[in-house]
């Protein structure tokens, strides 16, 4: 890894907004699997269509989405809202770590840029982005491309689901792995290219340790933070 | 406030969701980027997706974990990630169907 990287500047071009919708294909079935499921189930709370791509749109983080519906209300209390805030913070917690992750490779990019970027940052782009920054990339059209692509893919997923959504069953054909199968998908690569495991088996041991012992969702952050922490302190030698 | 519409609702965690995004970016900014933390934040993606997948898989039971192996497997030896979705779907479909 350069500790300093070359002060070109960090530009958006055509070529790699095209490289970045490229790069976003192999998420496409994903994508559309797992956004049509978080259709269905907005359909099944009583959404309209319109409300149902607006959350899609707006909110763009589909496990969050399909848990916070599972806490949906026709009598909203303070409670009732608090728990809802409250879980699609848990569950998105690792955005702050992966937003933190993008700073050394484009902190110096343009904010009026990176901050609409980071709206539509979900899993698959920023996986994308950062391998393609980390090997030494600056075009950010890439990593608008892919986040603009695949944000319009999520919200479009939506209305099939709706639509469709009284009349399949999605656990009879597997749909309802959308989400496992594309992270399991971004998993194997990044595992393949690293040169140190220990961080991962630390990560993995933590976070299986923590599913069992702590409810909710918090071993994704347990395990990420004891993984990075791990690197931090102990990564130095070798 | 019992009837808020669904639209109230949805910006409240459209509020929370681009806080966390935009958060972790922000704070890091102002963080010195010493060697520890540049290693730190390198291992964050294998970790946060590591943290994700195992236990999600063994929380969703047998079929979970069968079949995140065999997508696993399928993008190891393959390097294609539409080939192990399609792995996936199909053999959690042929599990269901079996009665899994």
């Amino acid at each position: 890894m350069p500790h300093h990287p070359p002060p070109a500047p960090l530009i958006v071009t055509r070529t790699g907004l095209a490289h970045g919708v490229r790069l976003s294909l192999p998420f496409v079935p994903g994508f559309l699997v797992f956004g049509a499921a978080v259709g269905t189930s907005a359909g099944q709370k009583g959404f309209s269509l319109l409300e149902t791509m607006l959350m899609n749109g707006l909110v763009y983080a589909g496990a969050s989405q399909l848990m916070a519906l599972q806490l949906w209300t026709d009598h909203w209390t303070l409670t009732a809202l608090l728990a809802v805030a409250g879980v699609v913070a848990a569950v998105n917690l690792r955005f702050v770590l992966m937003g933190a992750s993008l700073q050394p490779l484009i902190g110096k990019a343009p904010k009026r840029i990176v901050y609409p970027s980071l709206f539509a940052m979900a899993d698959a782009n920023w996986i994308l982005a950062l391998r393609y920054h980390t090997e030494g990339g600056r075009d950010l059209g890439v990593l608008v491309g892919c986040s603009v692509f695949l944000w319009c893919l999520w919200v479009l997923a939506a209305i099939p689901g709706y639509l469709a959504g009284a009349f399949i069953d999605a656990k009879t054909w597997g749909l309802d792995f959308a989400m496992l199968l594309t992270f399991t998908s971004m998993t194997v690569p990044v595992v393949r290219r690293a040169r140190k495991l220990a961080p991962f088996a630390i990560a993995a041991g933590v976070a299986l340790l923590a599913s069992w012992l702590v409810p909710g969702y918090w071993f994704i952050i347990m395990g990420a933070a004891a993984g990075a922490g791990y690197a931090a302190i102990f990564g130095g030698d070798s | 406030m019992s009837d808020l519409p669904n639209i109230a609702v949805i910006c409240l965690m459209l509020l929370v969701t681009y806080g966390l995004r935009a958060g972790g970016f922000w704070l890091m900014g102002r963080v010195a980027l010493t060697p520890p933390v540049r290693r730190g934040l390198e291992a964050i993606p294998g970790s946060i997706l590591i943290a994700t997948v195992l236990p999600t898989a063994l929380r969703a039971g047998p079929v979970g974990w069968i079949v995140v192996s065999a997508a696993a497997l399928t993008m190891w030896t393959t390097g294609r990630e539409f080939l192990a979705l399609i792995v996936g779907f199909a053999l959690a479909a042929g599990l269901r169907a079996i009665g899994l």
